[in-house]
This record gives structure tokens, C-alpha cells and sequence, in this order.
């Protein structure tokens, strides 16, 4: 008998009878907000998990936000930017001081710039899906993550996340949906927190009010 | 990895004369539980969401077969594949297969508690793999050659000078005199060290906090993105999950995420929560091009339908232990295997063997908090009971306790004896001890007065005061 029916069989023998499924418990309150509260929830809860924010206007202010950030945090003025045209298609020549380049990462890019999927505003958390558009490794290997989010993409909670992939990717996941709460971090040298373990040491989230 | 866990009495009292043990184990009284106090006041739903949690584990047990068969369709149908193993030995020789396979030199690992219950890691060792741990508490120590000691801080138990000092002794190539004073400096210290093996390793091993039936995914959580890093950057990715990972849909994951790092950390969410679905899809720029997950068994199906069954529910997020009066004199180490704590006190004996492990069921006060803080609500002092009565049945206990035990239940179960037992006891100890009011040394009872003294009792028994009342 193959291990795949020898642990089956066993779990068939001991199971109870099919309890009902009982739902996936309450929705939290806090998330189900819209508009101006939802991004001020988004906002509080990504800063209280160490992410900070700006918000723009409008995407044409995203390369000039960008290059205030870095030179704000003495970081090197260089963006990887995302093969994403919400990103590549923004007006990157304003900044002549910035070196861009477009495309996935090796770990010497110490500055990535990404769009994202979708942010929920529950928890503060970004939603990063996988593809062409959106290298994943991108969101660990630099020092510096900065990621674009319109607001038209937040969400109040997470059911309202699953709808929203289940809409644009129906049945087949991603092959990677990450969920990103402020930057990496250890807490392993005496519980104390530490930014920085193996991800980005930074996490800045660029609000964009209309796309 | 090899148990100690029936030499538990002397671990015990190693450990509580471990001068640098006691000093990192003052980090877990304190700030595991506030944080998670903090957590639970900023969401007025968390009770209900606790006994949401329980429900749905419990529902996913009672059909724990079709969601397995379910979620292996769904890995096949997206590209992965799916390795059934019942015991360790399987899941050792599929894993180093498919690295022989793969011609792999070096494997990283995220954290992965089977992989410690299977001993993964001497098994790639033996075969000249070499295995390359990645979270930072994992990776130090794996330096210093030890087993974790917490399910989520695995090296809570060592302290900084202690890093400090692992670190200078390993990494010899570095500048001795380098200034390590500082936390970060060690952190940095070790990212820059992991980083290039990251990117040259052949194979990832991660675990896997849930696996989703309907859309065939692993997921993990972590905080610092070690996890993803050995998932991507390998050509081959391996997920090692034990059956009872299992959940219907991503909103029920969602509803364990909910609970899981408020019981564990304390966070609302750990900073990296990820869903793999297969290899990496045409047009991707990144990613790993084979998926494979191992389901391992060893003797978890067997619980189902015993009054074990519950502790399946276990999401693993360390809150008991954090609470635990005896995991906070004691730490990991003392309870001989891989799990610590008080889930530690009843899986070792479901997975080992309680002729293993029957000093673990002892090494618990019953207090309760454990099941007052568990997430899934495992009502973990009851299963304590059920190892412990397993264990007088089999005689798995010394000849004095069981007759101390016996002579107590031939009492306690007649009423009238007891009383008069009661009555001679109190009055001859109230007697002896009425000139200094304690005793610091009584026969029979050296195990309690070696380290405190027994109050003499005064006045009369209970009974008899409660009968003069009425
Ligand atoms: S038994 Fe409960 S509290 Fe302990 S690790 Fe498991 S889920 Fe967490």
C-alpha cells in the first residue's frame, strides 16, 4: 500500500463524522471603513508596523517623492524600478538626478521601486502579486522597498482582498501573493526588534490619491 | 533528533542553575506577554475570533481526508507536486531524492518545526549536502550545534554575549577586533553572511504555517523575509508541512492569520505572510522552476478520534509557552525533543511515545493559562490528565510514586477515612511544629521542604471547623 493511502485510510478510521463547516469567523470592525477613513486606517496601521508614507495627488508626483525620500535618508539615488508600465511610464527624465533601471534584481540594486496589488487597510499590509510585471524578489533583496499603492486598490479588510483576487485571477492563484507588513525585521538577539533581518530595512508606501 | 525528554527531572535541574539560561529567559516573562495583552485590546473581536479558529480546525479534522485530496489536486493541476510520507525515514529519503536529484550542494531552510521532528538536517549533512539555516535565532543555533528551544525564537535561550561570542569563534575570516557590541552589528553580521549563501543555494526548504485546499498553496509567516529568500532564489522549491496544516480556502486562512501573530508577537500581522502556488509561471521574472510539497504524517493521523485528537488544532504560535510558569524557569531545552512548553508536554508523548516522554505530562501545575491564552482554545491541562493517567496505567512511573498515588486514591475515595486521616495528620504535625510553625525537613516530603518550608498546621481541619459551624 502507497504512504498516500496508508495515511488516508488512517485518517478515514479515526475522523469523526463531517462536522459543518462553521464560517471563517467575524469580520473585524475596525477594517470595514471607505474613503478617507480607509486611508487614514491604511496609513496608522503601516506606520504603527514601522512602513512610512507619503501621500501624492496624483502618479506624476511619484518620481519627485521618490527622490525626496532618498536624499531625506542619505540613500543612494539610484531606483530599480519594476517592469511595470504604472511605474515605468511615470516621467523618471524630472529627476535627472536619479539613476533608474527597469527589471528584476540580483541583490545589487540597493533600491527598489514597485507597484502593488492591492493594500489592506486592517492591518496596514500591502497585497504584492507575482508576474512579469512584478518581479518578487524585488520586495526582499534591496535595502530600500519603496511601494506604489492607489488608493482606489485598498481595501478595508481581507475577505474583501480574497474577492479581489478572485476577480482578476479567478480560479488560479498567482504563483506568489505576498503580504507585506512594514519592513523585515528579528527579534531573535534577546527579543529585542531589529530592523533589517534579511528583507528591506525600509519600507516607504507612496499613497496615490488619483491614478 | 534524539529525545532526552524521560531525563526531564535532571534537565530541569540543570537548566535552573544555567546562570546564562535564566538571564535570557527573563525576555520571555515580560515582553512576549504584554505585547500580546496590547494586541488582543486593540481588537475587540479577538475572543470570538479564538472560538472561530477552534471551529473551523475542528470542521477540517472531521473531513481531513478530502481537503488533503483536494489540496494535492490543486498542487498537481498549478505544476507542483505532492509527496505522501508517513513516518520520518520517508520524509528524509524523499527530501534528499529530490536534492540528489537536483545534483544540490547546499540547501537553506527557513524554519520548519517538522523538519526538526524528522532531522532534516543531519540527513542532507551525512550525504554532503549541506544544510544552510536562514532565520537568524535558527542560523545561531545551528552554530552552536543546538536544537531550538521555543517554536518562535528558537534561540531565545541564548543571550547576546553568547551570539557574540559564537559569532567570532565561526567566522573567523572576519576582523577579529570588530566591534560587536551592538544587537544590530551582530544582525548585520549575519545578513551579510547568509546573503551570499542565498544566492548560490540549489534547493530551499521552507515549512509551512497552512496549506490551502481549494487553491493547492503553501503559506508561510515570517518577519524576516528569510523564508522568501530561500523560496525564490533556489531552482527547487521543497515545502515540508505536517497533514493537520490543512484549511478549506483563503478566508480561512485569513482567520487563523487574524489569531496567529497577535498570540504569537504580538503583531497584528508578522511582517511576511506568503502564498506559493507551484513553480514560477512563463513570463515570470523570478522564482523557482519546481514546487514540491511533503506531507508527513508521523503519527499525527493516528490521534484522530482519541481524546488526543484536539491538540491537532495547534497553529503553533507559542503563546502557551510564553505564558507558562514552568517553560519560564526551565526553557525548551529541559523537555528533551523538538516541541517545548506545554504543547511540548503532549506532543512528545503522541509522536515519541509516552514510555519517551512520561516525566512531561508531570512537568505542568495545571494553572491553566496555557489553554486561557491558546489561540484554537486546546484544552491542554485535560490532555495533560489523559498522559498522565496513561502513564499510571503503564506503569511508566517509579514504584513509590504509584504507591504514594494508590494509598492517596484508596483515601481520597472514602470519605470517613480520609477525615480520620486528616484529623491524626493535622493534630500530630500541629503538635511537632507548634514551637517554630514550619517544618524545614519531614519524611516523605524532602522533594517539597529542599527548597521551601512547610507551614505546621494550625488549629483543626476543615471539616471539622466547617461541622462546628453548623
Ligand atoms: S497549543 Fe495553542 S497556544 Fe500552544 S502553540 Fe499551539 S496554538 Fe499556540
Amino acid at each position: 500500500m502507497s504512504a498516500r493511502d496508508e495515511i488516508l485510510n488512517r485518517i478515514r478510521a479515526g475522523r469523526a463524522g463531517p462536522k459543518p463547516y462553521p464560517g471563517s469567523g467575524p469580520v473585524p470592525q475596525r477594517g470595514q471603513v471607505g474613503g478617507e477613513e480607509r486611508k487614514a486606517l491604511f496609513t496608522r496601521m503601516a506606520v504603527q508596523a514601522a512602513a512610512t508614507v507619503d501621500r501624492a495627488s496624483s502618479r506624476a508626483d511619484v518620481p519627485s517623492l521618490v527622490k525626496n525620500y532618498l536624499s531625506q535618508h542619505n540613500l543612494p539615488a539610484e531606483a530599480r524600478l519594476a517592469p511595470d508600465p504604472r511605474i515605468t511610464e511615470l516621467d523618471w527624465a524630472s529627476q535627472p538626478l536619479l539613476n533608474t533601471s527597469i527589471g528584476g534584481t540580483d541583490g545589487s540594486h540597493p533600491v527598489s521601486v514597485t507597484g502593488a496589488f492591492a493594500g489592506i487597510a486592517e492591518t496596514g499590509t500591502l497585497a504584492l502579486t507575482s508576474g512579469a510585471s512584478s518581479p518578487t524578489l524585488l520586495n526582499f533583496l534591496p535595502e530600500t522597498h519603496i511601494a506604489v499603492v492607489d488608493a482606489k486598490d485598498l481595501t478595508g479588510t481581507y475577505e474583501e482582498l480574497w474577492e479581489r483576487l478572485k476577480a482578476q485571477y479567478g480560479e488560479v492563484m498567482p504563483r506568489t501573493l505576498n503580504l507585506v507588513t512594514g519592513p523585515s525585521r528579528s527579534g531573535d538577539i534577546e527579543q529585542t526588534i531589529l530592523m533589517g533581518a534579511h528583507g528591506p530595512k525600509r519600507l516607504h508606501i507612496i499613497l496615490v490619491d488619483e491614478p | 533528533m534524539q529525545s532526552t525528554s524521560h531525563l526531564f527531572k535532571d534537565n530541569a535541574a540543570r537548566a535552573l542553575n544555567d546562570a546564562h539560561l535564566q538571564q535570557a529567559l527573563t525576555h520571555v516573562r515580560t515582553k512576549f506577554i504584554t505585547k500580546r495583552q496590547d494586541a488582543m485590546d486593540a481588537l475587540p473581536e479577538f475572543d470570538a475570533l479564538r472560538d472561530a479558529a477552534r471551529d473551523l480546525k475542528n470542521h477540517v479534522l472531521s473531513r481531513l481526508d478530502e481537503y488533503l485530496v483536494e489540496f494535492e489536486g490543486n498542487v498537481v493541476k498549478n505544476g507542483g507536486r505532492v509527496h505522501w510520507c508517513a513516518t520520518p525515514a520517508d520524509a528524509r529519503k524523499t527530501i534528499l531524492d529530490i536534492c540528489r536529484t537536483a545534483g544540490a550542494k547546499t540547501v537553506t531552510k527557513g524554519k520548519t518545526m517538522v523538519g526538526e521532528e524528522i532531522g532534516i538536517n543531519d540527513h542532507l549533512a551525512a550525504n554532503g549536502i549541506e544544510p544552510i539555516e536562514t532565520d537568524l535565532g535558527e542560523y545561531i543555533i545551528q552554530l552552536r550545534n543546538e536544537p531550538p528551544s521555543h517554536i518562535i525564537a528558537p534561540s531565545v535561550h541564548v543571550t547576546r554575549d553568547q551570539v557574540e561570542a559564537t559569532f567570532r569563534k565561526i567566522h573567523t575570516d572576519l576582523d577579529p577586533n570588530r566591534n560587536l557590541t551592538e544587537p544590530s552589528s551582530l544582525l548585520h553580521e549575519a545578513r551579510v553572511k547568509l546573503r551570499g549563501r542565498f544566492l548560490v543555494a540549489d534547493v530551499g526548504i521552507t515549512g509551512a504555517n497552512f496549506l490551502i485546499a481549494n487553491t493547492g498553496s503553501t503559506t508561510i509567516v515570517t518577519n524576516e523575509g528569510n523564508g522568501d529568500l530561500t523560496q525564490t532564489l533556489p531552482r527547487i522549491h521543497i515545502v515540508l508541512a505536517g497533514i493537520e496544516k490543512i484549511v478549506p480556502s483563503l478566508q480561512d486562512a485569513g482567520l487563523l492569520l487574524r489569531v496567529l501573530a497577535r498570540s504569537a508577537t504580538g503583531q497584528e500581522m508578522s511582517a511576511y505572510t506568503t502564498f506559493s502556488t507551484g513553480p514560477r509561471r512563463p513570463g515570470d521574472v523570478d522564482g523557482p522552476d519546481e514546487f514540491h510539497v511533503v506531507l508527513v504524517d508521523n503519527g499525527r493521523s493516528k490521534l484522530l478520534g482519541t481524546e488526543f485528537e484536539e491538540m491537532l488544532r495547534c497553529i503553533r504560535c507559542g503563546a502557551c509557552l510564553n505564558h507558562c510558569p514552568i517553560y519560564h524557569n526551565v526553557g525548551g531545552h529541559a523537555y528533551g525533543w523538538v516541541y517545548a512548553g506545554p504543547i511540548g508536554a503532549i506532543t512528545t508523548p503522541a509522536l515519541i511515545g509516552i514510555e519517551h516522554a512520561s516525566p512531561l505530562p508531570e512537568a505542568s501545575s495545571l494553572c491553566g493559562r496555557c489553554e486561557q491564552v491558546c489561540p484554537v482554545r486546546i484544552p491542554i491541562p485535560k490532555m495533560l490528565r489523559h498522559w498522565r493517567e496513561e502513564a499510571f496505567e503503564r506503569r511508566l512511573h517509579g514504584n513509590r510514586a504509584r504507591w504514594a498515588l494508590k494509598a492517596w486514591a484508596a483515601l481520597a475515595t472514602r470519605p470517613a477515612l480520609y477525615r480520620l486521616a486528616m484529623r491524626v495528620g493535622v493534630g500530630v504535625l500541629g503538635m511537632l511544629g507548634s514551637r517554630r510553625g514550619r517544618f524545614s525537613s519531614l519524611p516523605l516530603a524532602e522533594a517539597w521542604t529542599r527548597h521551601r518550608d512547610l507551614p505546621a498546621p494550625q488549629g483543626r481541619t476543615f471539616m471539622a471547623m466547617y461541622r462546628g459551624k453548623k
